[in-house]
């Protein structure tokens, strides 16, 4: 009976085009707008890394202001500084661990005709790439004694290497950064977390760096930090070194432990670290150091902007109201059609058959609905994507899963729609329709 | 085959309550072709409604087929009306979007025959009725008197115990009226009981047994009362 049923909505479809369109129109508005929103909040909480999420953890440690927390009630810095991230990475406790920070530079192609364009360049150490495991296309990352002497290597995007490179394996070839030669060691394929967790403050959802390169040219380089730096006290003295030892803030710093053991040694070692310090006449505040998984993190630093669920609960009221239209819309049909329901009553057709017969309907205007709200969810997020640009990247995109989502929301709702519409026309009165033909 | 004693209907609003039927007794025999006549308002289209389970009663008993309808679910009175009775209406309520085919074949569908066998009761039901060579034609590409041909081949499919028409042509002119009353004389002569609720008193008198209804009662009995009793329950 499922496809007498859907040769039946198709008839009923074409027999009120204008109708049958208003109703689709109305619940693809509906869902083009819970879709946009969907979408971005979906991208914005997915775990943008599932087989590693809970075996990597930030560091935080509280070395901020005696006299008032980092941020209420009572949290500590969301990045490290400089110091503490060096010394926690050649305390080397965990099993891997990197520092980390943003930095820019001007590239200088070699190739006559390219134009030097300033690269976004993330400085780590070589542990990085065995942490969050970008896809290498040639080469791998540097040595140990890359990141230890701070020698000029570099990683690139595979979007650096096609501007640089036109795409061919450029690993020995060297390229111009600050007047200096800096070796190719290893060429990323496509790789876009998201969100960027690694480095939420200077945008979750940025594009990733064009290349990557060893912490420790942050000092001997005196290269550039891109992002904020907090400070609750001025350095101790002038110049880049003082500096660098100050109590700013600008570092992130990530640690893979493997299981919960690993996860409470590190942690007394994080105490003990802070304890020693102390001695030093640092940390002032009480012990209040933290380990977050990258979810953890995540909600810590609220990456899923509130406003985003705001607009999600908005788009849902908004898809409500279409859907109470399309409700109003059905009864109307459905209302026209007593004639029909009441002669199908008549020779035979149990108020279930008819039930079934209107709730297949639904669904048919459901699936036409849904195929027009991701339209319209492409366009609107196009739309965002053209209003936000790189701050977005890669999240105003739906995929399979959405695409899929949105057509099941889209007949869920014109089921639910149809359903008091459905259940009305089934209780029509045979007898009197029938006579009034 | 049907049997009704003393049933009584009452309609009622808020404020009115209507007698459509009372002590309404009736029986039908396999084979009749029974004409119902009576002036607006006398019940004969309620008594129509009950017979055909579109209706329900409020007291008597009313037997189909020697089972007892009174406490019978949707479905089972859905099965039933499938099953054993072919309606004609006045206005022949054929559905507009489907062709003759597909219209003969809605009660079919309901009965989950094989396509086969709904293929060979639709063809034979419009060969009947004389439209086998317009199957695939719309109801709105027919004439009147053709849609009605229709409509009495869409009650034959089903192989009914019984044919219950109201007023089957209310809506046709004197020679198209004619040719449908000629069609269900032969439809009944070849064995298929009709009961015909018409105010069409020469159409009556061509029936085999004629019922006069007022104020929801039976009022004059067959002309053929040594064969049919109305009380015989």
């Amino acid at each position: 009976m499922f496809f007498y049923y859907c040769r039946l909505a198709w008839l009923s479809i074409r027999r009120n085009p204008v109708l049958s369109t208003l109703m689709m129109a109305a619940i693809a508005l509906g869902i083009g707008a819970a879709m946009t929103t969907l979408t971005i909040n979906y991208l914005m909480s997915a775990n943008p890394i599932p087989g590693k999420s809970e075996q990597l953890f930030y560091v935080q440690l509280d070395s901020w202001d005696p006299n008032q927390p980092y941020a209420e009630p009572n949290e500590p810095p969301d990045q490290l500084t400089y110091r503490d991230a060096t010394n926690l990475k050649e305390a080397r406790q965990a099993k891997l661990q990197a520092a980390m920070t943003q930095s820019a530079a001007v590239i200088e192609p070699k190739e006559l005709g390219k134009k030097p364009f300033m690269a976004y360049l993330r400085l780590t150490h070589n542990d990085f790439f065995e942490l969050f495991e970008p896809p290498f296309l040639y080469g791998q990352g540097w040595s140990d004694e890359a990141d230890k002497s701070g020698r000029l290597t570099i990683v690139l995007s595979k979007k650096t290497n096609d501007e640089l490179f036109d795409g061919a394996n450029s690993v020995g070839e060297t390229i111009t950064m600050m007047d200096r030669e800096f070796e190719v060691v290893g060429v990323l394929d496509e790789w876009q977390l998201k969100p960027r967790f690694y480095d939420v403050t200077t945008g979750a959802f940025n594009s990733m760096e064009h290349g990557y390169v060893p912490f420790k040219l942050r000092e001997t380089l005196e290269m550039p930090n891109s992002g904020n730096t907090n400070c609750w006290k001025s350095p101790d003295g002038e110049g880049f070194q003082a500096f660098l030892q100050s109590e700013c803030i600008n570092y992130q710093f990530w640690v893979q432990l493997d299981d919960a053991d690993a996860e409470q040694d590190y942690m007394s070692f994080l105490n003990a670290y802070v304890e020693q310090q102390k001695q030093l006449g640092r940390f002032p505040r009480p012990l209040n150091n933290r380990l977050s998984d990258v979810m953890e993190w995540m909600e810590n630093q609220q990456v899923v902007d509130d406003d985003a669920q705001v607009m999600f609960y908005l788009a849902l009221m908004f898809l409500l109201v279409c859907l109470l239209n399309t409700v109003g819309l059905l009864l109307t049909k459905f209302v026209s059609k007593s004639g029909e329901i009441a002669l199908r009553r008549a020779v035979g057709a149990s108020r279930a058959d008819l039930y079934w017969q209107h709730l297949v309907e639904s669904a048919l205007i459901g699936v036409g609905g849904g195929a027009g709200g991701l339209i319209l969810a492409w366009l609107g997020l196009q739309g965002i994507k053209s209003l936000y640009g790189d701050n977005l990247a890669g999240l105003a995109e739906l995929d399979l899963t959405l695409v899929a989502i949105g057509i099941v929301l889209a007949i869920v709702s014109s089921l639910l729609a149809g359903a008091y519409p459905t259940w009305r026309a089934c209780r029509i009165p045979p007898a009197s329709q029938l006579k009034t033909q | 085959m049907l049997t009704m004693h003393n049933v009584s209907k009452v309609f009622r609003t808020d404020t009115v309550e209507t007698t459509a039927l009372q002590s309404f007794s009736l029986q039908v025999n396999e084979g009749d072709f029974v004409a119902v006549t009576g002036p607006s308002g006398s019940g004969k289209t309620t008594f129509l409604n009950i017979a055909g389970l579109l209706e329900s009663f409020d007291d008597g008993e009313y037997k189909l087929d020697g089972h007892s309808v009174k406490n019978l679910n949707d479905k089972a009175l859905s099965q039933l009306r499938n099953q054993k009775i072919g309606f004609i209406f006045q206005s022949f309520n054929l559905i507009p979007d489907l062709n003759l085919f597909d219209n003969v074949d809605v009660p079919l569908r309901y009965r989950k025959l094989n396509k086969a066998e709904r293929k060979q009761r639709i063809e034979h039901s419009l060969e009947v009725v004389g439209l086998a060579n317009r199957m695939k034609h719309l109801p709105s590409q027919l004439s009147g008197g053709q849609q009605q041909r229709v409509a009495i081949a869409r009650a034959l499919a089903g192989d009914p115990l019984f044919l219950l028409a109201d007023e089957p042509t209310g809506n046709l002119d004197s020679k198209m009226a004619d040719s449908v009353m000629s069609l269900l004389e032969d439809i009944n002569k070849a064995g298929t009981t009709i009961v015909m609720v018409t105010h069409d008193l020469a159409q009556a008198e061509r029936a085999q047994r004629h019922i006069q209804v007022l104020d929801g009662k039976v009022t004059e009995q067959d002309k053929q009362a040594a064969v049919v009793s109305p009380l015989r329950a």
